[in-house]
């Protein structure tokens, strides 16, 4: 009777653990080989037939497709560079260069991968719509109203992350630091809705 | 209740198993992974153009709008495929994923440097089969293995403004998988 109970009480155990833990590790993302530079992250592995268990498990999960890594990398942030995380109600400015590519875009996306509806329907720029300063670098407002420059409307959307992606670039699986990928700051604290 | 303390300790490393093969299980039993995804709308070995995502409609999760898309959703049960499409004028790229949506294989344009991407797609054995006087002509062609029978061939055209989304569309529509 006794070990019955007991391993009753184990499998218990094991399930809430085993599945608890997968369930974490797919929602909250397990990193293997992440690049982080700033509030960016990218895994170029997931590109590739190398890619680890966790990145294969989360990306049939959500049904997506990665971006192969001889096609480019793409880096997502889900925060400012303080750690907060980004609120469409609220300005952020996102300045500064980027690693050099053929082309890149900036997409924005509702946490469960959606565009954010808008009124302009506009969810990204590639790198050929920015407007840039004389010295090549840019800045982009995101906002829920309009603002003059390159304004990347939120649609009032609580929570957005941000997927800038890098066509036929060097960057990939051997970039180890900011200085050889320099991605721009995005700053939040402007103004709120 | 140190018997207990032993009970817990079996409990997690058990479910250190459960969680391990749950991870790599995941990718076979997903029922809503983008191959399932996109086979209802996409015939085999042939190419389907992919609607544009929308805030209200997307077909698969964090697809990028500046890109137009086409897929062929492949089966070499029937013998090796052959793939071109042509370049579009600003970015093409074409990527290979498994059926379990591992992108093994990737290439863009330039790589391809031609003014059509052109390769072969066949697994394993089917190379193995060729014959050896195909194979050295096989030099100026590109050969892709893959891993598993089934699987999605993705054509990326960029649309640097929406305004040449329609360019990167039409371009698109002249690329072909065929069994060969």
């Amino acid at each position: 009777m006794r070990l019955l109970l007991g391993s009753l009480f184990t499998f218990m155990v094991a399930a809430a653990v085993g599945l608890g833990s997968t369930w974490f590790a797919l929602t909250r993302g397990a990193a293997f080989g992440t690049l982080q530079i700033g509030a960016w992250t990218a895994r170029p592995k997931t590109g590739t037939a190398d890619i680890d268990p966790y990145a294969r498990a989360a990306i049939a999960r959500a049904g997506a497709l990665p971006v192969g890594l001889g096609d480019g990398v793409a880096f997502l942030a889900r925060t400012d560079d303080q750690g907060h995380p980004l609120d469409g109600r609220c300005d952020t400015l996102i300045s500064g260069t980027t690693p050099p590519a053929r082309y890149f875009t900036l997409t924005l996306y509702e946490p469960d991968g959606k565009l954010a509806a808008n009124s302009l329907d506009r969810q990204g720029f590639t790198s050929h719509e920015l407007i840039r300063n004389q010295d090549g670098s840019f800045e982009i407002t995101v906002a829920p109203r309009t603002r003059a420059g390159n304004w990347l409307p939120t649609g009032g959307v609580e929570r957005y992350i941000l997927v800038m992606r890098f066509y036929d670039t060097a960057v990939g699986i051997a970039t180890r630091a900011g200085r050889e990928a320099p991605l721009p700051s995005i700053k939040s604290g402007g103004a709120c809705q | 209740m140190m018997r207990w303390l032993l009970w817990i300790l079996a409990g997690v490393l058990l479910g250190g198993i459960v969680h391990l093969a749950t991870i790599l299980a995941l990718p076979r039993t997903a029922s809503q992974d983008a191959y399932a995804r996109l086979a209802p709308i996409t015939p085999v070995n042939a190419m389907t153009p992919i609607p544009a995502p929308t805030p209200a409609n997307a077909l698969l999760p964090f697809m990028d709008p500046a890109f137009a898309v086409a897929v062929c959703r492949y089966d070499l049960s029937a013998g090796a495929m052959k793939f071109t499409a042509p370049v579009s004028q600003a970015y093409t790229s074409v990527t290979f994923y498994t059926r379990y949506g591992v992108a093994y294989y990737a290439i863009n344009d330039r790589a391809a440097g031609r003014r059509l991407i052109e390769l072969d797609l066949m697994t394993t054995a089917q190379r193995d089969d060729l014959p050896d006087d195909e194979n050295v002509t096989a030099a100026d062609r590109l050969i892709i293995e893959s891993p598993t029978l089934t699987g999605l061939i993705v054509v990326r055209a960029l649309s640097p403004e929406p305004g040449l989304m329609p360019m990167a569309q039409a371009s698109l529509t002249g690329a072909r998988c065929r069994t060969q």
